[in-house]
């Protein structure tokens, strides 16, 4: 049976992990190589690098990093942060990524999604969404920026519509949650992945095991994404994954 | 020992030939068929669209190679596209033909409530036919997939791993020299690099 997926974020700056984790074993904990092999020897099904560095050379150390991981950990990995071409998509692909997410670029070219998987395959076009609720509390809207800036997107409409571009994945942020260690919303969670036939990662809000079970109970998602929750080693890995086993969800472990 | 990568323009085979490099394995990744013919075991790897792929295997020309495989009995490894180019026809491409070395069609995974499309992620499979890849690793294992057709072979006996998606999915295959897998053992962790073992010493 196909499991559900438990996937560490990792935001990295200038080839750094920028908040460090909490693993004794680990030389350099802010080195993504070392990071990622702990966290795929602690069981993650998947990782995520999100490139938060804003050098000039941004896209070489990106590249490098990429090439750097992909030598030395054996299960899928993602990278997105500042991806804006077809050449970006290439360029991290062919390093050694297995997919890219895209996020402010698809907004401002949604003809990215397209190209990008006619080209390398709907299985490696990640779409990041950023969802806020709606004021009046009957929907939600996209924001960028981190959370900063509004638009005037539904968040429901354009899930559909990333999915009818050719996206094979939604890595779904609730941007009221993000941060908080509140639960994930389960309410946004379910009904986008509802609305789409494609995987959604539930992402934003994580502060307990028990947030995980729901979001891939309730919420319907098809994995859940944290990041400060694993690095801080407040909820480890593998007893996350014998929790959620115990539950009886289908869990690798 | 020196293990030939097909390369044929496709997309990220990077992981393929570090995976290789990982377990030991002298590589070489290539599209030039005399370098290949020199190579003691062949890899077809693949992502992206059936269609597209047998159109670069062809301007590449690469298909002596499977031939010579085939005449040779040259160990043969296709991985997830890899294994549905082996086939005649897929679904997914109606008008392109395959290598057509193994008989079966390659059908799209039905869709339907509950179901996701793609088969992403990490899913156990059942061994069945004592398949020499997976040659001493425990029952049941867990392996990475990505993908939206899958293998209905006509021939079950060369089937070796099995798992179900909705509907009953053949994703390891194993006849004579030629081996071919669903799932991305590159991506599969210990498991996987096993798997990769298993196939070098044949």
């Amino acid at each position: 049976m196909l499991t559900k997926r438990i996937i560490p974020c990792l935001d990295v700056k200038d080839n750094r992990v920028v908040k460090g984790i909490n693993f004794k074993e680990l030389r350099d904990a802010g080195d993504p190589v070392e990071t990622g092999k702990a966290y795929a020897e602690a069981g993650a099904d998947e990782l995520v690098f999100l490139d938060i560095s804003a050098s000039l050379d941004k896209k070489k150390t990106v590249v490098d990093m990429v090439r750097n991981v992909s030598k030395n950990v054996f299960i899928p990995f993602t990278v997105g942060g500042g991806i804006k071409s077809i050449e970006d998509i290439r360029d991290v692909l062919r390093a050694g990524a297995d997919k890219v997410s895209l996020n402010t670029s698809a907004i401002e070219n949604p003809d990215l999604i397209r190209k990008g998987a006619d080209i390398f395959g709907s299985q490696c076009i990640v779409v990041a969404i950023d969802a806020k609720k709606n004021i009046d509390k009957t929907g939600y809207h996209l924001s960028k920026a981190g959370g900063t800036i509004e638009l005037d997107i539904d968040a429901l409409g354009w899930a559909k519509k990333v999915e009818s571009l050719g996206a094979g994945e939604i890595l779904l942020t609730s941007m009221d949650r993000d941060g908080t260690k509140e639960g994930f919303d389960i309410e946004l969670t379910r009904m986008i992945s509802d609305a789409v036939s494609i995987p959604v990662i539930a992402s934003g809000g994580a502060g307990k095991a028990e947030d995980f079970f729901e979001a891939l109970t309730k919420g319907h998602a098809d994995a859940a994404l944290a990041a400060s929750l694993f690095h801080y080693g407040t909820l480890q890995i593998n007893d996350l994954k014998k929790y959620l086993s115990d539950k009886d969800l289908p869990i690798r472990c | 020992m020196k293990i030939g990568i097909i390369d044929y323009g496709a997309g990220n085979i990077q992981s393929v030939t570090n995976a290789f490099g990982r377990i030991g394995a002298e590589c070489v990744l290539s599209g030039d068929i005399n370098e290949l013919l020199r190579c003691d075991h062949l890899v077809l790897p693949g992502v992206g669209s059936f269609g597209a792929a047998m159109d670069s295997l062809n301007k590449s020309n690469i298909k002596p190679i499977i031939e010579k495989a085939m005449n040779d009995n040259i160990p043969f490894l296709g991985i997830c596209l890899g294994l549905q180019l082996l086939y005649e026809k897929s679904e997914e491409s109606p008008d392109a033909i395959g290598l057509s070395v193994l008989n079966g069609v390659i059908k799209k995974i039905p869709s339907r409530c509950g179901i996701k499309i793609p088969h992403m992620g990490w899913d156990n499979c059942i061994l069945k036919n004592e398949g020499r890849l997976f040659a001493g690793i425990p029952k049941d294992p867990y392996l990475y997939f990505v993908h939206s057709y899958y293998l209905d072979a006509s021939d079950k006996t060369m089937v070796t791993a099995v798992t179900n998606y909705g509907v009953d999915m053949d994703v390891s295959i194993e006849k004579n020299n030629f081996f071919a897998c669903q799932f991305h053992p590159e991506k599969s962790g210990d498991t996987g690099m096993y798997i990769l073992k298993n196939f070098m010493e044949i």
